[in-house]
């Protein structure tokens, strides 16, 4: 337990460390779903580099595999509609919302934006009810 | 080596120890999200020590940038101009946070699992660009839904020649 807790508490670090990095080398907010949708339009420079932050992104744990020794463990619940579903409702939601929780949750609370801790608010609050939600429903 | 090279680099960079951070934290394991929001169920810590690490970290780089006039390699900074709390961003989180609280995914890890090479992560990565395009491209999709269809447009705004 205290093993994975000090694993989360640096993992966590280390997303943090690259945000740092992001905003104070290239000046931007490292929100994920931005970058993509950045990655998707023009200007083409701005496109190259939300790539490059995407190729990264990818990269990762594939250094962490050679690290560790194998793949970060990760379960998934076997109904891939609902995983299609949900994606379709993430990538619409962060757009609308105007990000998620990397630039909402890592950057904005870390500047003490009002609409950050507002959209932080609700996502988890909304997150926790759709979790209650399935449980009851037994999906 | 020009700025921009080097934004590129840096932004590979960040990428990689972005991707990273959330493969040693788990934040790649949807159970351990939900694991959060289960509050009601079988409860999982681990994402609020997560995020502690990061926004405390984060906050460090941000108390830095305020006494820098433009970012090392740009010349400015380009930060959300926006301030006001609208509906857009609420309802904006209120989507994101059902499709969150279905999957335990959002953007970060989604992108990042595509390098296990599994079928679910691919799944969702995919309908969350097309969510992504959808709402980027929504004025054209709703001009071409009411050329196709000739649905009466509520707002008026965006139709072309079609109905009022």
């Amino acid at each position: 337990m205290l093993h994975s807790y000090v694993h989360s508490l640096i993992g966590g670090a280390l997303i943090g460390f690259a945000s740092a990095l992001y905003l104070l080398l290239d000046g931007r907010i490292a929100g994920v779903s931005g970058i993509i949708s950045g990655a998707l339009k023009p200007p083409r420079e701005d496109q190259l580099r939300s790539a490059a932050f995407i190729l990264g992104l990818f990269l990762g744990p594939i250094i962490y595999r050679v690290g560790a020794g194998g793949w970060p463990s990760v379960h998934y619940g076997g109904r891939l509609w609902l995983l299609a579903l949900a994606g379709v409702l993430v990538g619409f939601g962060t757009r609308l919302g105007s990000g998620c929780t990397s630039g909402h949750g890592v950057c904005g609370l870390a500047r003490l934006s009002p609409r950050s801790m507002a959209a932080v608010a609700v996502f988890v609050t909304v997150g926790v009810m759709t979790v209650a939600a399935m449980n009851c429903l037994g999906l | 080596m020009t700025n921009a090279f080097m934004r590129f680099l840096v932004a590979v960079g960040a990428g990689v120890l972005f991707g990273f951070g959330l493969s040693l934290s788990g934040m790649l394991d949807p159970r351990r999200v939900r694991g959060f929001l289960n509050i009601f169920g079988d409860f999982d810590p681990t994402l609020a020590f997560v995020l502690l690490g990061a926004v405390s970290i984060s906050a460090v780089g941000y108390l830095l940038s305020r006494r820098m006039r433009e970012p090392f390699l740009d010349r400015s900074f380009h930060l959300p101009a926006q301030k006001r709390i609208d509906r857009r961003l609420i309802a904006g989180a209120a989507v994101f946070g059902i499709g969150w609280g279905m999957s335990g995914l959002c953007p970060g890890p989604a992108i990042a699992s595509l390098a296990l090479g599994l079928v679910p992560p691919a799944v969702f990565a995919a309908a969350m660009i097309a969510g992504i395009l959808i709402h980027d491209h929504w004025p054209a999709i709703r001009e071409l839904a009411a050329k196709r269809f000739l649905v009466r447009q509520s707002s008026g705004k965006a139709a072309g020649g079609g109905a009022t």
